[in-house]
């Protein structure tokens, strides 16, 4: 392609703009990074320097090679869709769920061999476990939402995603943020909020981030060409909305100086331990979940070919999920210092929340009806399926393990763990899968390399589950109850350490589950470079079916 | 994908106006998720039971700071919690069910969510520096089944403290009650609290009651990440005496 621009045309105000703040952003930096206090925060700042002025080249490259005309928003009457940020979003979920599964699986082993932590400061449990769980929750989770996002709202409102730069700048910015808060956990960065570890310029950038994500979300459906907003639509809305005033909210916090890394979160005690289970119980409800059930009700219905169940339940679904799921924070403090009160209302709303969880299963389920026979066939939609059965399934010990008797046994120990993996591997991890391996296909406008092997990470995955949470079930009861197991003379029948030992068999198997986890997400990874990378002898078969626009 | 409403209802039809207008539908979901946070969250900063306060407690002195930014940092939250549930299995195992106030200067709160290994709200005084130092060598020296990682680091790396007094400011803008003359002699007194037999640890223990100051890691003429995690490991839970802790004073 020769670079035509004959009539040249102004720089827009969207890449003036952001050209010049990036160009701000990178001086900014350096002299953050001359006069930081650690060489941690040093090495950051000139992360972030370089950053910018990369994408300072990116905006002048693309303002230069360009043919000098913005995208039409539509090309003969259809809308012209804009994929590329797709795309990119795409292949960093699937390079993200790989890295983080292999972190996990790592941890597991540390635990189960603690000579695995080297004596190396970088490595050890405490520093990777936050690597973990970011690089999945939000590295892979991440990017599996913010490009399924802005896949369904453009097909569901008919329109092209609003503005230019600004979607590369959310999934661009979004992934820089991954790689500041992941570099900086391994460098001891980190403010130990749980779920929200990235110290306080992290949190700056990904509020930026964030917000223009919304604005782009928002803006799009003001676009659309369809009276009504689907379904889908508005719980990707509550994720993003809600996850912008959870993120506000739970990191409000004073740096000790620009030039340290270091920050102080404003609540103190038992207010932010409230703070904090407000936000982490709804980074599970509105990331894990609200956004993860926006897929589910574009990707279902789309892939089994049926439209969505029940409309009215969908609408119950929506709002008392929402309603519900903030109250429920407090579970994760039973018998602590925070009020009985409070305590109490986190448990009653938790018990409450199990009937919007399953109507919601039953709605993605039963849009199946007619269409049942495609389980045999289609193993995507297998996943997909399977990954409903999983939500019900952790949506219902999700309530059970929230009552405080149940919780005074559970708490602290791996049944949580166990809990935890059924949702992520199960219903976030499945859901996204099915969601990858629909959207690779329709971005790339090309078939599947091969569904023979999308059955086979199916089956070894959803092995790999078993094993990994009936495990932690057996270790979690076990921890438990060996810390309330009495003598009949009335004294604590196990020390501490004899808990630790008996988890060692399970800590094993543990690992093996997530190691087949980790063999069907390479599987998936190879499927899906194998879809998109170049083939000759098959090209022909990617013609015909050019309804989608792509660049 | 069909959204077809229908008519009978006039309930189902008024939601069709959010589903029309995105900027009501953003404010509907907006009030709906704001309730509960505030109802759960606001009176805590109200009530008598969650801002009561406890004698004995004083803010965490320069070293034990420190330290505690070191706990932070290595991610010790992860598996050891700071909160001993009002439970009695607990109580015998680790001593008094962990009060409100006992963390009201802790920004942020280390009361954790899992027991890789034990709670550590008390573990203060339980162990002598000696064996903290050999622990955090080697777990499995002085602990056999332990699966706690080795920190060797933390005694051949510095303490930077350079700064510490900045931190005290930023704690005393949120509220924890650092005085001038804390912060003036915070690095004076981080030095003392660091130091076997140090002249001026009658000052230190004037500012902040029960601190113990001596060579906590065992690497005299330095000052060590050591020295700072394991003076915080020595005070926690140290602070409020419950020989003389009315349970019943906050009872209403």
């Amino acid at each position: 392609m020769t670079p035509s621009h004959a009539e040249s045309r102004f720089m827009t105000l969207g890449e003036g703009g952001l050209a010049a703040a990036m160009t701000a952003l990178a001086f900014f930096s350096i002299v953050v990074a001359a006069k930081a206090y650690t060489p941690a925060y040093a090495f950051h700042a000139y992360l972030f320097a370089a950053a910018s002025v990369a994408a300072v080249f990116a905006i002048l490259n693309r303002y230069f090679e360009g043919n000098g005309e913005t995208p039409p928003l539509e090309i003969d009457g259809k809308p012209n869709y804009n994929f590329g940020p797709i795309k990119l979003g795409t292949i960093l979920a699937v390079f993200w769920g790989v890295a983080g599964f292999t972190v996990g699986l790592w941890i597991a082993l540390e635990l189960a061999f603690p000579a695995l932590n080297f004596d190396l400061s970088y490595i050890s449990f405490g520093r990777l476990r936050p690597l973990h769980t970011s690089a999945v929750i939000f590295a892979f989770g991440g990017n599996v939402l913010i490009a399924t996002s802005f896949y369904v709202v453009q097909r569901t409102c008919r329109a092209r995603l609003v503005g230019d730069l600004a979607p590369w700048f959310v999934v661009l910015g979004y992934n820089f943020f991954i790689v500041i808060a992941g570099s900086g956990y391994l460098l001891g960065i980190t403010q130990s909020k749980e779920y929200a570890e990235p110290e306080w310029y992290a949190d700056l950038w990904l509020t930026i981030v964030w917000v223009v994500y919304l604005l782009i979300y928002l803006g799009t459906i003001m676009r659309r060409k369809e009276p009504h907003i689907y379904v889908a639509n508005w719980f990707y809305l509550a994720f993003i909305l809600t996850i912008a005033v959870l993120h506000v909210g739970n990191n409000a916090a004073v740096p000790v100086s620009w030039f340290s890394p270091k920050s102080y979160v404003v609540w103190a005690g038992v207010q932010d331990a409230m703070v904090q289970w407000w936000y982490g119980h709804n980074a599970v409800g509105f990331f894990l979940t609200a956004g993860f059930l926006g897929i589910m009700y574009y990707f279902i219905p789309k892939r089994a070919e049926r439209p969505v169940y029940s409309y009215r339940l969908s609408i119950i679904h929506f709002w008392s999920l929402i309603f519900l799921y903030i109250w429920a924070g407090p579970h994760h403090l039973h018998y602590t210092a925070l009020p009985d009160w409070t305590q109490t209302l986190g448990m009653t709303f938790s018990i409450m929340l199990w009937m919007p969880s399953w109507g919601g299963m039953i709605n993605g389920l039963m849009t199946l009806s007619g269409a049942w026979d495609k389980l045999r066939t289609d193993p995507v939609l297998r996943m997909m399926v399977l990954s409903v059965a999983f939500y019900g399934m952790a949506t219902f010990e999700g309530p059970v393990m929230a009552v405080r008797e149940v919780n005074s046994l559970s708490h602290y120990t791996d049944w949580t763990i166990g809990h935890v993996h059924s949702g992520a591997l199960g219903w976030v991890g499945f859901i996204s899968f099915g969601a990858i391996y629909c959207l690779v296909p329709w971005l790339w406008n090309r078939p599947l390399y091969s569904l023979r092997l999308v059955s086979w990470h199916f089956w070894i995955a959803t092995i790999g589950i078993v094993v990994y949470i009936s495990s932690m079930w057996v270790s979690g009861i076990l921890q438990g109850l060996m810390w309330r197991s009495y003598t009949n003379l009335g004294f604590l029948e196990y020390s501490f350490i004899e808990s630790v030992e008996a988890m060692h068999p399970f800590y094993v198997i543990r690992a093996l589950g997530g190691s087949l986890f980790l063999v069907g997400a390479l599987l998936m990874a190879f499927n899906v470079w194998r879809t998109i990378a170049p083939r000759e002898a098959l090209a022909p078969a990617a013609a015909g079916t050019g309804l989608a626009a792509a660049e | 994908m069909a959204t077809s409403v229908s008519s009978s209802s006039s309930l189902w039809q008024k939601h069709s106006i959010l589903e029309r207008n995105s900027i009501l539908l953003l404010l509907g979901i907006l009030i709906v998720i704001a309730i509960g946070g505030l109802v759960e969250v606001v009176p805590l900063f109200y009530l008598k039971s969650t801002i009561e306060t406890a004698d004995g407690m004083r803010p965490y002195t320069p070293l034990e700071l420190a330290g505690r930014n070191i706990y932070v940092s290595e991610g010790c939250y992860l598996c050891h919690s700071q909160m001993i549930r009002a439970l009695r299995d607990e109580v015998e195992r680790y001593g008094h069910y962990s009060l409100a106030a006992e963390s009201e200067y802790d920004h942020p709160f280390q009361w954790g969510s899992k027991r890789n290994g034990p709670d550590l709200a008390r573990v203060g005084g339980k162990y002598s520096d000696d064996w903290h130092r050999d622990h955090l060598n080697n777990p499995r020296a002085v602990v056999a089944g332990s699966i706690m990682p080795a920190y060797p680091w933390l005694f051949t790396t510095d303490l930077d403290y350079t700064h510490i007094a900045e931190d005290m400011k930023v704690q005393a803008l949120l509220g924890v009650p650092y005085n001038d003359e804390m912060i003036a002699n915070a690095i004076a007194d981080l030095r003392t609290q660091a130091t076997a037999d140090a002249p001026d640890a009658d000052a230190l223990a004037r500012r902040y009651p029960k601190s113990q100051a001596r060579d906590f890691a065992g690497t005299p003429n330095r000052v060590t990440q050591a020295d700072a995690l394991i003076a915080y490991l020595q005070m926690l839970g140290t602070l409020v005496d419950f020989k003389l802790y009315d349970d019943k004073a906050n009872i209403r």
